[in-house]
This record gives C-alpha cells, structure tokens and sequence, in this order.
C-alpha cells in the first residue's frame, strides 16, 4: 500500500513547503522524455482534469509526491532508488502527453 | 528530419559562470554559459545540481532572469538553512562550473504573441526573478502589453532589481508594497498583498488580464485566492510557488 505509506509521512497535505507540479518538470522530463507540466492529467479519485503544473508537490524524503490540487488525493510518485526513477501512476485516471 | 528540432530528454550539462553580481544583500544574479542551450521561453526554470564530496547531491529549481535570446542569467536568493542557494550565492565565482539541465517548464511562461491581453504579475520577494524575463522579453519584442507588475518585499533595500524596475518603459507599471520597513517619505503601499489592495492596483477583472504570481507558498495561496475572489476566473491566474523559504 504505497499510498498509504505517503499518507502517513505527509499527513498535513498543504502546508507552506508546498510546490507547483511546475517544480517537478525536471523529474518528470527525465522520465517521460519530454516536457510533462502542461500534460493534463485526470484525478483517479475525485475526476478533476488539470495540467500537472497545477498539482501540489513535496519532494520529501524518501522521493516525490504529486497530490490533486482539488482533492488533495495522491497523482504520482516518484522514489529514486539506486539510480532508479520507481514511479506510480495509479492516483492518474488519464494522462495526455502535450503535442 | 532535416530541420525538425525534435528535442529530446533533458540531460545534465555543465554550465560556467560568467558574472556574478549582488542585487541585495541577500541576492545574487549568476550569468551563465551553457553550451547546448537550447534557448528558454519567458518564465521558465532549470534545475541546478551540486554534488558533495562524499556523493550527497542536493537539486533545486531556479527560475531564470533573463530574457529569451539573452543568455541564461539566474537569480537567487540566499536562504539562511539552505543547502544550494548558500554556496551559490556566497561560494561561485566567475569561472567556476557548475551541473545545470533545462529549460524546464511550459504552464507559467508568456510568450508574448496575445498582444490584447493586460499582464498582472504579482510576486513575493525572490518571485520577481520570472518577471524580469518576462518584462525583458516584452521589450525585445517591442510589445506594447500593458503591465502592472506587483511587487511585495520586506523593505526598499529588499527589492530586487530595483535600478531596472525603477526606469521601466512606456506601459509598464511597477507597483511596490513595503512589509516591515517604509523608509521615511515612503508614498507606496505598506503590509502585505491583500484583497484591499489588489482591488485597488489589479486590472479590474472585466479587462480580462492575465495574472501570473509568484513567491513563497502561503504568499501564492493568499493572493492567487484574493484574486479569484476579486473576479478573475482560476484559470487566468498562473502561479508558482517556491515553499515556505524565503521573503516576501
């Protein structure tokens, strides 16, 4: 339960260490290959569509963590782990890669 | 394809200083060359990486100052429990190399080509640094966009870009809140960015203005709110936030 493990680290949800999804666009570069802070994603939870530049971000130990900014549920999760990106998409309903 | 700049996967690149120069007490701007740019758009960041001796390696986002053509510039601002922005603004000098990969960023960039939209940029201390591209690009351009351009920091001696901001052109209005300290004679606004004051220096919401706002996080809640509450739609008021660090 991944998800729940987030959960518990960061239980205060929005709080002033809170970034843009603007300022995951590095991280997410390295992984999809291509700018993704326009891409539009859709909330697996509360259905809400918006660019991931528009999400709330914490990079925190032990990673990076994208939660919807209209639900606050969990997008996206990224744990570096030996030189390696493990990324969960599951909190994504849909993700569209900008032309 | 011939022509096609198809551009691929951001990599990791090694940049030179090329100046730097104090802006505040607090601040610096570091001119940079990079060989590979692939030249940035208006508001754009990249991301810079030090890595220790012992193999520890901090990354942090940096907005860039300079305009699109110009070359990449940064300005950063000294944060006291900081693990990058301490060497940066006290270690570097001209020279020195330093890992740098970017642009980055496609949501809170202005390009420039919708000539019949106002511009209301408000920004917290350090979040004038997208500004200033931004502004600097109208002028190379030679857009006539009308701009109110708020500004909130701590105390004149605080705000940054202050020589440039002071000799802005024809259509740009440079409007400055003072937080904590007004110098004597100080005939600008004083406290912080409220719905009072932006009700009486943002472009009323039926002009249809687009809204940028920048800074630390709870200075991006309460103004990208208060405006939403004057009547700008949430969708013309782009923000970005740089955590809770940092002064406004």
């Amino acid at each position: 339960m991944i998800n729940g493990f987030w959960n518990d680290i960061d239980a205060g949800v929005i709080d002033d260490t809170a970034l843009d999804g603007n300022a995951m666009g590095g991280l997410l570069n390295e992984i999809f290959g291509t700018e993704m802070t326009t891409a539009v994603g859709i909330c697996a939870f509360c259905g809400t569509a918006r660019q991931l530049a528009e999400a709330i971000v914490y990079f925190r130990s032990p990673g990076a963590i994208m939660r919807c900014r209209t639900c606050t549920a969990v997008l996206l999760l990224v744990t570096r782990r030996a030189e390696m990106n493990c990324v969960d998409l599951s909190g994504l309903a849909a993700l569209d890669v900008p032309n | 394809m011939a022509g096609t700049a198809v551009r691929g996967r951001l990599t990791w690149e090694t940049a030179t200083v090329t100046a730097v120069r104090p802006e505040t007490s607090s601040v610096r701007t570091i001119e940079l060359q990079v060989p590979q740019w692939a030249g940035h758009r208006a508001g754009q960041h990249l991301d810079i990486r030090l890595t220790a001796d012992d193999g520890y390696v901090a990354e942090r986002s940096y907005s860039i100052a300079s305009a699109p053509g110009e070359g990449v510039a940064l300005t950063v601002e000294r944060l006291a429990d900081g693990e990058v922005s301490p060497y940066l603004t006290e270690e570097l000098r001209p020279g020195d190399e330093i890992e740098l990969r970017g642009p980055i960023g496609g949501y809170f960039v202005w390009d420039g080509d919708d000539s019949a939209t106002p511009l209301l940029l408000v920004a917290g201390g350090s979040g004038v640094v997208p500004f200033r591209s931004m502004l600097r690009h109208r002028g190379l351009i030679g857009s006539a966009v009308p701009v109110r351009l708020l500004l909130s920091a701590r105390s004149l001696p605080d705000v940054i870009y202050r020589d440039e901001l002071e000799h802005e052109p024809d259509g740009v209005e440079v409007i400055c809140t003072l937080t904590r300290q007004q110098p004597p004679g100080w005939t600008g606004h004083s406290g912080r960015v409220d719905s009072a004051l932006l009700s009486q220096v943002a472009w009323p919401a039926d002009q249809k203005a687009l809204a940028f706002v920048c800074g630390p996080t709870p200075f991006v809640e309460t103004v990208a709110a208060a405006l939403v509450g004057i009547g700008y739609p949430p969708d013309r008021v782009k923000t970005e936030r740089y955590g809770g660090a940092g002064t406004s």
